[in-house]
C-alpha cells in the first residue's frame, strides 16, 4: 500500500510500486486530466505537480511519491469553481482538440506559484517541455499571461480563488 | 648588513617587476578598416568556416539565444566567472577593427588589440599552435560575418585575479608556444589529428586535468578533465567507455553525436558534435585517428569487459517484465529504475521491436565514469530538445525524486550498467549538484 | 442495476445508446462561468447581395467530407439533389431536429468535433434560426443509426455541409412550427412571430415548441427553400460563444473517448510488427501469460495484442509481448536518400487536369523550378484510442474516426455482420488533422472484443504506434515552368505533381490496418484519385490567377512505399508551397513586388480583398527589415479554389550562421463566408498557421530500407514554445448572407509558402526543399 497525496486528500493505493503516477491518477483515482501522450517524457500531456514542482507523471512512479504533495487539474478548481488558470484557459478559449491544455495549465502553474512576473521569454523557456499538434499555442501563452494577472491580484486581495494548496 | 641584504631585495624585486612589465607589457595595435568580403577568396572563407567550427568557437561565444559569435556567455570557472566576447565584426563591441596581425595576436599570445591580456579561459594556449593560414582562414571567416553590437557583461572575478597583469605570470610559466610537431613515423592523418586535437580542437582543454593555477597538466594529457561541472571522460588508456573506442567508432560518434556500441553526445560535449558536423570528413577521421592512437591498444581485459557490456545489455532486454530486471526489484533504485528510465532504456530492439536507436544504458560510458556527476546531471536535467532537430530527448528528473532518490538511480545505474565497483558518497555528490556546485571528486571515486 | 443499463447510462455521456438518444449530462450544455459576449462585425454587417430571403442557402462543389473516402458509406446517396448542403442525402426535417414534448430541442448531426469547434458552431446556427437561446440547443454528434450520415468530417465541409442543411432544416422547422401554432391559434402564420422557444401571437398569447409539438415527429420532408432570418437580425450567429466543450476539458471533465471508464470495463494494447508486413513466426507466451492482470492473448495471424484488467498491466505484457515475438521482416522501404528520384520513376497515371489556351503576347521570359515535399506525420499528441464491446452479437465501438458509417462499412465487413449490428458512436480523440490512427485503433478494439466478448475492452495506442503505423501525408514533387511577356504578366504556366493518393480511408475493410495482418487477411482497396473540383494530390494545382495558358497534369503514383492518406489539406499544402512560392520566383523575374505581382493576375474580387486585406494589416508596402537577417513574404489561397480564401503575410528572422529560421510574425487575412462564430474561425486559422510552420520548418518522416525510424518526438521533431512567432493576427472578412466556405484547412499551403518567401527575401536564397531546416537553409546560403 502507498499513500498518495492528491489535491489535499491521501488515497491508499495497492497498485504494484512501479507503476507510474498517471496510470494510477487515471484508472484506480478515475481522475481525467492528466492525458497519455508518449509515456517517454517527451511530450507534457501527463504533466502534473509534485511538491510545487512540475513532473512528467508518466514515467514517475508511485514509490517515488509516498508522502509527497501532488497537485492535479482537478485540483486548481471545478467547473463551477474554476481557479484562475481554468478561468483563463476559458477566457482566452485556448484549446482547440484541448488534450494537451491539462499538461499545460500545470506545467504553467507551477512557474506561477514561484515566479508571479514572468517575462514572455521566461513563460516560453518554461513550457518548452510541453508540445501541442493543434497549434493552440499563441492562445496557451495568452492564458498564462492572463493567469498570472488574476494570480497577482488574488495575491493583492489575499484570495486565491478555487484553488486548494 | 641587513639593510644590505633588504636593498638588494628590493632591487631584485624592482628589477623583476621591471623585466615582468617589459615582458608583459603589450602595445595596442592600430585599428584597421574592416577588410570587404571581397579581399578573401571564397576558398578561404569556407576553410575557415570549417576551422572555426572545429575550434568551436560559437560554442563559447554565443550567449543562450544570442546571435553566433556575439558573445555573452558566462564561462564558470573555479577562480570566476568571465564572459565570452562579440567576435563579430563590429567596429564597437566586436573584432571589426583588427588587423590580422592583432587577430593573430590574440590566438597566439592571448592579447587583445588594445592590449590587454585574456583570460586563458580563451584557449590561446592551445590555438598558438596553430598555423598561420589556419588563423588566416578564421580572420577572413570571422571579418566577413554579419556584425552585431553586443557589449559582454563584466567579469567577476576577485583580487588579485581582476588585475589582467598577473596573466603575464601564468603565461610565463604555463604559455608553450612549441609548434605541433609531426612525427613523420605515423600517417598522414594521425599528424593532422594530432595538430588539430592539439591545436584548434582544443580537446584537452577540457579532457586534460588543470593544476591549481588552471593550467593544463602537460604530463597528464588526456586523463580526464571537468567541463563545466560534467566530467570529461579520459581519452587515454584510462578511457571509461565500456566498449573501447574504436578509431571507426569515435568517427561515428564525432560525426553524428550518437555511435551504437557507446552514447548519444550531451552535455558540454553536445555542441561540439553538432559543430562537427560542418568539418569536413578527412579531419574527423584524422581526430579518431589521433584520439584513438592516445587510447592505444586494447589489452585483453578490456576486450573482455567489453563484451560483457555488451551481453549485460542485451540480456537487459531478455529480461524484461517490468522495465528491469526482475531479480534485483528489491534493491533501492529498482522501481525508480522501471518506471523513470525502463522505458527508454530497454533493449528489445535486437528482438525486432519498434524502438531502436534507444540508448542501451549499459554502453554509454555515464554508469562506468569513476565518479558519478555526469550521471547524476543527467538525471536531474535531462537531455533538452534541440529546436527542429531529430535529437534524443529525456526528461529530467529533478522536480520528480528527491535527492535520496536520484542517488538510489545512480547507485542501481552503477551496479546493473557498468562492470566497475561502486562509487562512493553519492548523496552528498547529488546534493552538490542540485544547489549548483561542483562535486567532490576523488570523494566519490570507488 | 445491470451491467449493460450501467453501461448505457456511462455510454450516453458521450453520445448515446441505439436508437435512444438521451439528452448528455455532459459538460456540453454549460459554457463557462465568465464569458466575453463581444459582438464582432456589429454595425460593420453588408447588406445587397445577401442570398437570404426566400432562397436557401445554396452551397458550392464537392461532396461530403472533401471527396474523401470511397463508397456509399462515404459518399451517401444524393436523394434531394436540389436541397441545400446535406439536406441533399438526409431530406428528412426529423432526422436533423427533434422538439420533445417537453420543449427540449435535440439537433444531429453527422459530423464529429475534432476540436474545430463544430459542436459550438452548429448549436449557434440552429439556436439563430430556430428562435431559441443558445443554451436550449442539445446536439448530438456523429453516430450511427443516430445522426444522419454525412460521410466523412473532412475537407472543411462541416459547416457548408452540415451548418448549411442545419440552418435551413431549423429555419423549416421553425416555420413548420409557425403553422401549427397558426392552427392551433386560429392566426395567419404572417402574424406569428418565433421568439425564446415559443411562437408568440400579437395579442401575447403564447405556445411554447414542446405544446405545440407535443412529442411529435415532423416526418416532413425538407423544402429546397427556406425563410432564413434576415443576418442584419443574427442576434447569435456572429457571436463569440464560448466553446462548450472547453469548460470540461480545462477541469478534468470526461472528455475524450481515453477517458471512457465503462462498468467492467477492461484494457487491452497491440503488438504492433516492427515494420510493414512483417509477419509473426513465432512467440511462446507462456510467462507472459502468468503475468498479473493478463486475461487473455489474442492472436489472429500475425495481429496480436494482450487484455489485461488494468491499464498498465496491458503496457508491461505488451512489452514483454513484443519480446517474446519473433518476426520476420523484409526491406520494403525504399532508399530515403533517393527518394524521390525512385518515387518519379514507380508507375503513374496521367491526369489531365486543365488544359487552357489563349491567345497572348509573346514570351520574354521563363522560369522554371521544382519543389519536393517529404512524407509527414499527423502527430496526435494523444495516441488514437477507442472501445468497443461485443455483447449478443451487437459490437458497439467508441471511436474519433472522421466518419462513423464508412467505419461502420469497414468494420462489418472485418467481423462478417451485418449493419444493424455494428454500432460506431463518435467520441472526442486527440486533434487528428486528417486520417489518423482513429479508424485502424477502432478495428483493433473491435477484434479484440470479438475475441474477448462481454466487457467493453478499451485499447490505446503507444507513441511509437501512432507514429510508426498511421498513414502519413505522401510525398510529394512538383515541376514548374511560368513565362511572362514584356511587361510581367504571366502568359503561360505549367504545373506537373507526382503524388501517392491522399485517400486510404476505410470504407473498405482492408484499408483497416489490423485487417491488413491476420490470418485471412483482407487487402486495401486500390488507390484512386479524388476528382477535380476538390482534388487529392492535385488539390489547388490550379491557381486561381488569371493566366492565359495553363496545362495541369498530375501523375497519380499508386505504388505506396509508405502508408500514406489524408493529412490536413491534402495535396493543397503542397501545391500551394511550390505554386505560391513560384509566384515570387516570377514576381523577382517580373522585377515586381510579391503583393502587387499577385493582384496583377487576379479578377477574383474576393480574392482581391482577402490580399489587400492581409498587405495592409501587415503594413506591407511600408515595410522595412528592422535588423539584418529580417525578410517578407507574401501567400495567398483559395482552399480548393472553392473553400475560404486566406492570405498571409509572415515575417522571419534567419540567422545566417545556422540556417535556423524564426518566424517574427504573421498576419492572415480570411473569408469564410458568412462569419458563424469569429473566435472559432481565428483559432481554427492560428493553429493552422502554427501547425504549418512546424511542417514547414521541421518536419519529416524517417525510415531505413526496413523500418520507420522517427517514431518518437525525439526522432520526429515539432514545433516547441521556443520557436513560436512573436504575434499571429487574424483578420476576417465576413460576408453576411454568402455560403460557408470551410476554413478549417485554408491556413495550411499558405503558410508554408509565406515562410519560404520570406527566408528568400531574407536571405537571397531560395528552398525548393521542405521541411526548410536550418541545415538546408545553412547549405543554401552557404558560408
Ligand atoms: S505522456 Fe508523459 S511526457 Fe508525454
Ligand atoms: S489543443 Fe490539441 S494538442 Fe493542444
Amino acid at each position: 500500500m502507498i499513500t498518495l497525496n492528491v489535491n489535499g486528500r491521501d488515497h491508499q493505493v495497492d497498485s504494484d510500486p512501479t507503476t507510474p503516477l498517471l496510470y494510477v491518477l487515471r484508472d484506480e483515482l478515475q481522475m481525467n486530466a492528466a492525458k497519455f501522450g508518449c509515456g517517454l517524457g517527451q511530450c507534457g500531456s501527463c504533466t502534473v505537480m509534485v511538491d510545487g514542482q512540475a513532473i512528467f507523471s508518466c514515467v514517475t512512479p508511485i514509490t517515488a511519491l509516498q508522502g509527497r504533495k501532488i497537485k492535479t487539474v482537478e485540483g486548481l478548481g471545478t467547473i463551477d469553481r474554476p481557479g484562475p488558470m481554468q478561468r483563463a484557459f476559458m477566457e482566452e478559449q485556448a484549446a482547440q482538440c484541448g488534450y494537451c491544455i491539462p499538461g499545460m495549465m500545470m506545467r504553467a502553474q507551477a512557474l506561477l506559484e514561484t515566479n508571479h512576473n514572468p517575462s514572455e521569454a521566461d513563460i516560453r523557456d518554461h513550457m518548452r517541455t510541453n508540445l501541442c499538434r493543434c497549434g493552440t499555442q499563441m492562445r496557451i501563452l495568452a492564458a498564462v499571461r492572463r493567469a498570472a494577472g488574476y494570480m497577482r491580484e488574488a495575491k493583492g486581495t489575499g484570495q486565491e480563488q478555487g484553488t486548494k494548496s | 648588513m641587513v639593510r644590505r641584504i633588504l636593498l638588494a631585495i628590493v632591487l631584485i624585486l624592482v628589477i623583476g617587476a621591471a623585466i615582468f612589465v617589459a615582458l608583459g607589457w603589450k602595445p595596442a595595435i592600430a585599428p584597421v578598416d574592416r577588410p570587404q568580403a571581397s579581399a578573401f577568396k571564397p576558398e578561404v572563407l569556407s576553410r575557415g568556416a570549417q576551422l572555426a567550427a572545429l575550434g568551436d568557437c560559437t560554442v563559447c561565444h554565443t550567449a543562450p539565444g544570442g546571435r553566433p559569435f556575439a558573445g555573452g556567455l558566462a564561462v564558470e570557472t573555479p577562480f570566476g566567472t568571465i564572459h565570452s566576447t562579440d567576435i563579430t565584426p563590429d567596429p564597437e563591441t566586436g573584432i571589426g577593427r583588427w588587423s590580422e596581425a592583432a587577430f593573430k595576436r590574440a590566438m597566439r599570445e592571448g592579447v587583445s588589440r588594445d592590449g590587454h591580456h585574456l583570460y586563458p579561459a580563451f584557449p590561446y594556449d592551445h590555438f598558438t599552435r596553430t598555423k598561420d593560414e589556419d588563423i588566416s582562414a578564421i580572420y577572413a571567416f570571422l571579418m566577413t560575418r554579419q556584425p552585431v553590437s553586443a557589449k559582454a557583461p563584466a567579469n567577476d572575478l576577485p583580487f588579485p585575479l581582476n588585475v589582467r597583469f598577473i596573466l603575464t605570470g601564468w603565461n610565463l610559466l604555463f604559455l608553450h608556444r612549441d609548434p605541433v610537431a609531426d612525427d613523420p613515423s605515423q600517417p598522414e592523418a594521425w599528424n593532422r589529428g594530432k595538430y588539430l586535437v592539439e591545436s584548434l580542437g582544443h580537446c584537452g582543454a577540457c579532457h586534460t586535468p588543470r593544476n591549481a593555477l588552471g593550467a593544463e597538466k602537460r604530463a597528464h594529457a588526456f586523463a580526464g578533465g571537468v567541463a563545466d561541472r560534467w566530467t570529461a571522460p579520459a581519452l587515454d588508456g584510462a578511457s571509461p567507455a565500456p566498449v573501447p573506442w574504436t578509431q571507426e567508432s569515435l568517427f561515428t560518434y564525432l560525426k553524428t553525436g550518437f555511435e551504437t556500441q557507446h552514447s548519444f553526445a550531451a552535455g558540454p560535449m553536445a555542441p561540439v558534435v553538432s559543430d562537427l558536423r560542418a568539418v569536413s570528413d578527412d579531419d574527423v577521421q584524422a581526430i579518431s585517428v589521433y584520439i584513438a592512437s592516445l587510447m592505444g591498444p586494447v589489452p585483453p581485459p578490456r576486450q573482455q569487459e567489453g563484451q560483457r557490456a555488451v551481453e549485460m545489455a542485451t540480456q537487459a532486454g531478455l529480461g524484461f517484465t517490468r522495465g528491469a530486471p526482475d531479480q534485483s526489484r528489491d534493491e533501492p533504485g529498482a522501481a525508480l529504475y522501471a518506471s523513470a528510465c525502463g522505458w527508454c532504456h530497454y533493449n528489445a530492439d535486437s528482438k525486432g521491436s519498434s524502438f531502436a536507436s534507444r540508448q542501451k544504458l549499459g554502453l554509454g560510458s555515464v554508469s562506468s565514469m569513476p565518479d558519478p556527476s555526469n550521471l547524476i546531471h543527467v538525471i536531474l536535467e535531462g537531455i533538452p530538445p534541440v529546436e527542429g532537430e531529430a535529437t534524443p530527448i529525456m526528461p529530467g528528473f529533478a522536480g520528480s525524486f528527491t535527492d535520496r532518490q536520484v542517488a538510489d538511480l545512480a547507485n542501481y545505474a552503477r551496479a546493473h550498467f557498468s562492470t566497475r565497483p561502486a562509487w562512493k558518497n553519492v548523496d552528498d555528490a547529488v546534493k552538490a549538484i542540485r544547489s549548483g556546485k561542483d562535486i567532490d571528486r576523488s570523494a566519490s571515486r570507488p | 442495476m445491470s451491467a449493460l443499463k450501467s453501461i448505457a447510462a456511462a455510454a450516453s455521456l458521450f453520445g448515446q445508446t441505439p436508437g435512444d438518444p438521451e439528452p448528455a449530462a455532459h459538460v456540453e450544455a454549460g459554457t463557462g462561468p465568465s464569458r466575453r459576449s463581444v459582438l464582432v462585425g456589429g454595425g460593420s454587417l453588408v447588406v445587397g447581395f445577401s442570398l437570404f430571403g426566400n432562397q436557401a442557402l445554396a452551397q458550392e462543389g464537392g461532396q461530403n467530407g472533401g471527396g474523401e473516402g470511397t463508397g456509399a458509406a462515404a459518399h451517401p446517396e444524393e436523394k434531394a439533389p436540389a436541397l441545400p448542403g446535406s439536406l441533399k442525402t438526409n431530406p428528412q426535417l426529423d432526422s436533423w431536429i427533434r422538439i420533445d414534448a417537453d420543449g427540449a430541442i435535440t439537433v444531429f448531426t453527422g459530423k464529429a468535433e475534432l476540436g474545430q469547434g463544430i459542436k459550438t458552431a452548429l448549436s449557434q446556427l440552429a439556436a439563430e434560426e430556430l428562435g431559441v437561446e443558445f443554451k436550449a440547443i442539445r446536439l448530438v454528434t456523429a453516430s450511427t443509426g443516430v445522426t444522419p450520415n454525412e460521410g466523412y468530417t473532412a475537407g472543411s465541409h462541416s459547416m457548408q455541409d452540415s451548418g448549411t442543411a442545419i440552418m435551413n432544416a431549423a429555419a423549416q422547422v421553425r416555420e413548420i412550427l409557425i403553422g401549427m401554432a397558426g392552427t392551433k391559434l386560429n392566426l395567419p402564420a404572417e402574424q406569428l412571430k418565433a421568439e425564446n422557444a415559443a411562437i408568440v401571437a400579437p395579442d401575447g398569447r403564447k405556445l411554447g415548441y414542446g405544446e405545440i409539438v407535443a412529442g411529435q415527429r415532423f416526418n416532413t420532408q425538407a423544402q429546397p427553400t427556406s425563410k432564413l432570418r434576415d443576418p442584419l437580425n443574427f442576434t447569435i450567429i456572429g457571436q463569440e460563444i464560448p466553446r462548450v466543450d472547453i469548460p470540461g476539458k480545462v477541469t478534468g471533465g470526461v472528455a475524450y473517448v481515453q477517458d471512457l471508464r465503462l462498468p467492467g470495463m477492461v484494457h487491452a494494447r497491440v503488438v504492433r510488427p516492427p515494420s510493414y508486413g512483417a509477419q509473426l513466426t513465432a512467440i511462446d507466451t507462456s510467462a507472459v501469460e502468468k503475468l498479473p492482470g493478463v486475461l487473455k492473448i489474442v492472436r489472429d495471424g500475425s495481429f496480436l495484442a494482450v487484455v489485461t484488467a488494468k491499464e498498465f498491466q496491458a503496457v508491461t505484457a505488451m512489452r514483454a509481448l513484443q519480446v517474446a515475438a519473433e518476426w520476420q521482416e523484409r526491406p520494403s522501404l525504399p532508399n530515403q536518400s533517393t527518394y524521390y528520384k525512385t518515387f518519379r520513376s514507380l508507375p503513374s497515371d496521367y491526369r489531365l487536369i486543365l488544359d487552357s489556351h489563349a491567345p497572348t503576347a509573346p514570351a520574354a521570359k521563363t522560369v522554371s523550378a521544382t519543389f519536393h515535399r517529404p512524407h509527414q506525420s499527423h502527430g496526435s499528441i494523444g495516441p488514437s484510442c477507442a472501445v468497443a464491446h461485443f455483447t449478443g452479437g451487437k459490437m458497439t465501438v467508441w471511436t474519433h474516426t472522421q466518419g462513423v458509417y464508412p467505419l461502420r462499412k469497414a468494420l462489418t465487413e472485418l467481423l462478417a455482420l451485418p449493419d444493424e449490428q455494428v454500432q460506431c458512436i463518435h467520441t472526442e480523440g486527440s486533434g487528428c488533422y486528417g486520417h489518423n490512427g482513429a479508424d485502424d485503433v477502432a478495428a483493433d478494439a473491435a477484434l479484440i472484443a470479438r475475441a474477448f466478448p462481454d466487457k467493453p475492452v478499451r485499447v490505446q495506442w503507444m507513441r511509437e504506434d501512432e507514429h510508426g503505423w498511421e498513414p502519413y501525408g505522401s510525398a510529394m514533387i512538383t515541376e514548374l515552368s511560368g513565362s511572362l511577356d514584356a511587361g510581367g504578366k504571366i502568359v503561360d504556366f505549367q504545373f506537373e505533381v507526382w503524388s501517392n493518393t491522399h485517400n486510404g480511408r476505410p470504407g473498405p475493410a482492408g484499408n483497416l490496418l489490423a485487417a491488413q495482418y491476420l490470418e485471412k487477411p483482407f487487402t486495401p482497396a486500390p488507390p484512386t484519385p479524388i476528382p477535380q473540383p476538390e482534388g487529392g494530390g492535385d488539390r489547388n494545382s490550379i491557381p486561381l490567377y488569371h493566366i492565359p495558358n495553363a496545362k495541369v497534369v498530375e501523375h497519380f503514383v499508386k505504388t505506396m512505399p509508405l502508408r500514406v492518406s489524408a493529412m490536413r489539406g491534402l495535396g493543397a499544402y503542397m501545391n500551394i508551397f511550390s505554386i505560391e512560392s513560384f509566384m515570387d520566383e516570377m514576381a523577382v523575374a517580373a522585377g515586381a513586388d510579391p503583393v502587387e505581382f499577385r493582384l496583377r493576375h487576379m479578377e477574383d474580387a474576393r480574392a482581391r480583398d482577402v490580399i489587400s486585406k492581409a498587405a495592409e494589416e501587415f503594413g506591407w508596402s511600408s515595410w522595412k527589415a528592422s535588423a539584418p537577417g529580417r525578410g517578407r513574404g507574401f501567400a495567398f489561397a483559395r482552399y480548393k479554389n472553392l473553400g475560404a480564401y486566406c492570405a498571409i503575410a509572415a515575417e522571419v528572422e534567419v540567422e545566417r550562421e545556422t540556417g535556423a529560421v524564426r518566424p517574427v510574425r504573421f498576419v492572415a487575412a480570411t473569408d469564410s463566408g458568412q462569419v458563424v462564430n469569429p473566435n472559432g474561425i481565428r483559432n481554427q486559422v492560428e493553429g493552422a498557421i502554427v501547425q504549418s510552420s512546424s511542417w514547414t520548418l521541421f518536419e519529416q518522416v524517417t525510415y531505413d530500407n526496413t523500418r520507420i525510424s522517427s517514431r518518437t518526438w525525439s526522432t520526429y521533431p515539432i514545433l516547441r514554445f521556443p520557436a513560436l512567432p512573436d504575434t499571429v493576427e487574424v483578420h476576417i472578412i465576413d460576408r453576411p448572407g454568402l455560403p460557408f466556405l470551410g476554413t478549417g484547412e485554408c491556413g495550411q499551403g499558405p503558410t508554408s509558402a509565406a515562410l519560404a518567401n520570406a527566408v528568400a527575401n531574407a536571405v537571397g536564397v531560395r528552398v525548393r526543399d521542405l521541411p526548410l531546416t536550418p541545415n538546408r537553409v545553412k547549405t543554401a546560403i552557404g558560408v
